[in-house]
């Protein structure tokens, strides 16, 4: 998805341009030898994405190696080769795996000149002080360390951070509206018999068993404790109730990739299914309908956030916190949020979006004029309003976060019997 | 390898040298590279199966519980199976399609250009990659694909088919597609090496056709069967991806539950998993070996 062709660039180049070339203040004390550093990013593919990069030169001046991956892959590398990366780009229920390995440091956020602007979710768990905190690796809760050395996450803000949160989103199923033409209310609406051999689930074990979840606990199945960390009989009770749906056909396929989602909504091989934000932007910008329908029972959400390999230090180390300062300054957030994505510091991406886009991605008010995605793609008509609504309604519901459960191996197990039944 | 017996009795050149230390140097090219990225690569794999977990990280020990978890799942015997129906069914239709295509080519076709034009037809698909060719199904099988939109306004069938995709029927198609020249080259080659007198003798000595076919070439061309069988059911036992997207990733095989392992991390398991799977390949090398010589062939 992250292909973008000339004629993207150019356009991209374009929007760029017309907003200020350079709203920061250069950096001042080492602008020398600032040419000279590379900086290694890696991450799953939704961030990194090559046009941050040569912003990132245009406006600091040093260079930015992108790397993408798939969350698995982006997993073990964080743990298992510290050395080939600077900057990792990572959810936070990675980071719960990450962390103990000690490759990566905590961030002092002293240094972070926006850290008071941060959504609350980041910092206290909770979007407005009213907020009850959602189920799962909720990422406040993995999010800060006792110290510069911390092994274990701490309860609170300590002043010392793990990841410096860029993006996140809440994501429910995907549908289509005109092949199944009624409404779809309810998560449970997935193993209704009606969409059989129509019906799609993805197969990544940490972030499927979270949709079964919300599926079993919306078929008033079972109640879970904490859907992030079910016990063994949790897991045992919503793998039979899936085994059973998948030996009677509901299945049409279980997507892994991006793409493969896309393909299986578009041909319409499926018209219910676990999905992401932007396979439903591909979908419809093929003129298919697609719907990203929220439901009753609330989202399931991720978060992600870079965080620094524990082997960066002295300038480039001093870069990558211009990095980090830079990347919460608005420009990313913007790009990010005319993908229908959230920034984590809002009211900066703010000026970096028209008054129109602002309104639909976030305020989640009528278009007033076309939306098109910072690639050129038309993504909704002036008169649409944003699946979900507004940035308070969508991430006030969320209802559980993506996680890494204690019973993580056992859970992988039974979703390698659940793929092989 | 026995080098040092093709050597010359007296190399001259090398007074210094005995005869059986030139052949030791001769064999050690080989020898190092066979060790290098052959054995010390499954002699890792073999170590690394006895290794422990953690979430994250694995760590050195000799322990048993890899292997102990694999043979207690019934997970396990299930995907084992599913492998090896897999590969017997693939290997049955490669077989009848490669033979057939194969002896088409060797004893129908007189025209030598031709002969070997109509082979070269047959690599076409091969400049492609693996991955192209097996994906261009899934257009062609879908709901709304071009196989069943072509069924439906042929009036055939009211409804679309659904098992044409994401089903086993859709794996093995793959596979056949995939693999049947493997087949075709080693039986269409030891066909061409049968003698035409003895052809010829058989239908003088009043053989129908079949009784030729199945008392003479068919014994004949068993070394190259044999050499497409093992071709053909070693990649489809080794397969993963094919699998994963012709199955829509409902069904899986022995290559899948390693690429799982490797996905979370749980390389010392999937290196068990991985060293069951190459005894298992192994060992059904083996047994098709003492049925036939294909060195015979070699």
């Amino acid at each position: 998805m992250t292909k973008s062709t000339i004629s993207r660039r150019n356009v991209l180049k374009g929007a760029a341009a017309g907003v200020a070339a350079s709203t920061l203040p250069a950096p001042m004390i080492w602008a020398q030898n600032i040419k000279d550093i590379t900086l290694r990013q890696f991450g799953t593919g939704v961030s990194n994405l090559n046009e941050v990069a040569s912003k990132v030169k245009e406006d600091l001046g040093f260079n930015l190696e992108m790397t993408a991956l798939d969350s698995d892959s982006v997993t073990q590398r964080a743990a298992t080769q510290p050395d080939s990366f600077d900057i990792a780009d990572i959810e936070y229920w990675i980071c719960k795996k990450v962390w103990p390995t000690g490759n990566l440091q905590a961030m002092d956020v002293s240094k972070i000149k926006n850290y008071d602007k941060i959504v609350g979710i980041f910092r206290s768990g909770k979007l407005t002080p009213e907020s009850t905190i959602a189920q799962g690796t909720a990422p406040h809760s993995v999010g800060f360390v006792d110290g510069p050395d911390g092994k274990s996450f701490a309860s609170s803000e300590t002043g010392w951070m793990t990841l410096i949160p860029t993006i996140y989103n809440a994501d429910t199923l995907g549908i289509r509206p005109d092949l199944i033409g009624r409404p779809i209310n309810n998560w449970h609406e997935l193993l209704n018999p009606e969409f059989k051999g129509k019906a799609s689930i993805l197969d990544i074990s940490s972030i499927g068993i979270m949709d079964m979840a919300m599926v079993c606990e919306s078929m008033g199945e079972i109640t879970y404790a904490d859907k992030g960390n079910m016990t063994r009989e949790e897991i045992d009770k919503t793998f039979a109730i899936f085994t059973e749906a998948k030996k009677n056909g509901q299945f049409r396929a279980f997507w892994k990739s991006f793409d493969e989602s896309v393909n299986l909504m578009a041909s319409g091989e499926v018209v219910i299914q676990s999905m992401w934000s932007p396979a439903i932007t591909a979908v419809k910008s093929r003129g298919i309908p697609c719907v990203y329908q929220p439901l009753e029972e609330g989202y399931r959400s991720w978060g992600g956030g870079i965080g620094l390999s524990k082997s960066l230090s002295g300038l480039e180390l001093d870069a990558a916190y211009e990095y980090i300062n830079w990347y919460l300054s608005g420009w990313v957030g913007g790009f990010l949020m005319r993908q229908g994505y959230y920034s984590a510091v809002p009211e900066t991406s703010k000026e970096f979006m028209s008054e129109n886009e602002w309104g639909y991605w976030f305020e989640g008010k009528e278009a007033t004029d076309v939306i098109t995605s910072p690639f050129g793609d038309e993504l909704a008509k002036a008169g649409e309003t944003r699946d979900g609504g507004s940035f308070y309604d969508r991430m006030g519901a969320v209802a559980c976060w993506n996680a890494v459960m204690d019973e993580n191996q056992y859970m992988v197990r039974k979703w390698n019997e659940f793929i092989a039944a | 390898m026995t080098a040092s017996s093709t050597t010359p009795p007296k190399p001259r050149r090398a007074p210094g040298l005995s005869r059986h230390l030139l052949g030791w140097l001769l064999a050690s090219p080989l020898a190092v590279v066979l060790a290098a990225f052959l054995v010390v690569p499954i002699a890792t794999i073999a170590v690394v199966s006895f290794w422990g977990a953690t979430e994250f990280s694995i760590y050195p020990a000799f322990q048993f519980d890899n292997y102990e978890f694999l043979f207690s799942s019934p997970v396990t015997y299930t995907v084992f199976f599913n492998t090896f129906k897999y590969a017997a069914i693939t290997w049955i239709c490669t077989l009848l399609i490669g033979f057939t295509v194969a002896y088409f080519l060797a004893f129908h076709i007189r025209n030598q250009n031709l002969q070997i034009g109509l082979f070269l037809l047959c690599t076409i698909p091969f400049w492609t990659s693996n991955i192209i060719r097996m994906i261009s199904w899934i257009p062609f099988l879908g709901r709304n694909g071009i196989g069943n939109t072509a069924l439906i306004q042929m009036g055939l069938i009211d409804q679309p088919l659904e098992w044409l995709l994401y089903s086993d029927f859709a794996v093995i198609l793959a596979f056949v597609h995939l693999y049947t020249l493997f087949m075709v080259v080693p039986i269409f080659n030891t066909m061409m090496r049968i003698d035409p007198s003895l052809l010829e003798a058989a239908r003088d000595n009043g053989a129908s056709g079949w009784q030729t076919l199945w008392n003479v070439i068919i014994p004949l061309c068993k070394p190259g069967i044999m050499i497409g069988t093992i071709f053909v059911v070693t990649l489809v036992m080794g397969d993963f991806i094919t699998v994963r997207f012709m199955s829509g990733s409902q069904s899986a095989n022995v290559g899948r539950l390693i690429s799982n392992d490797i996905a979370l991390l749980q390389y010392p398991s999937a290196a068990a998993t991985a060293v069951v799977l190459l005894c298992t390949v192994l060992l059904m090398i083996a047994v098709m070996l003492r049925f036939v010589d294909i060195r015979k062939e070699l």
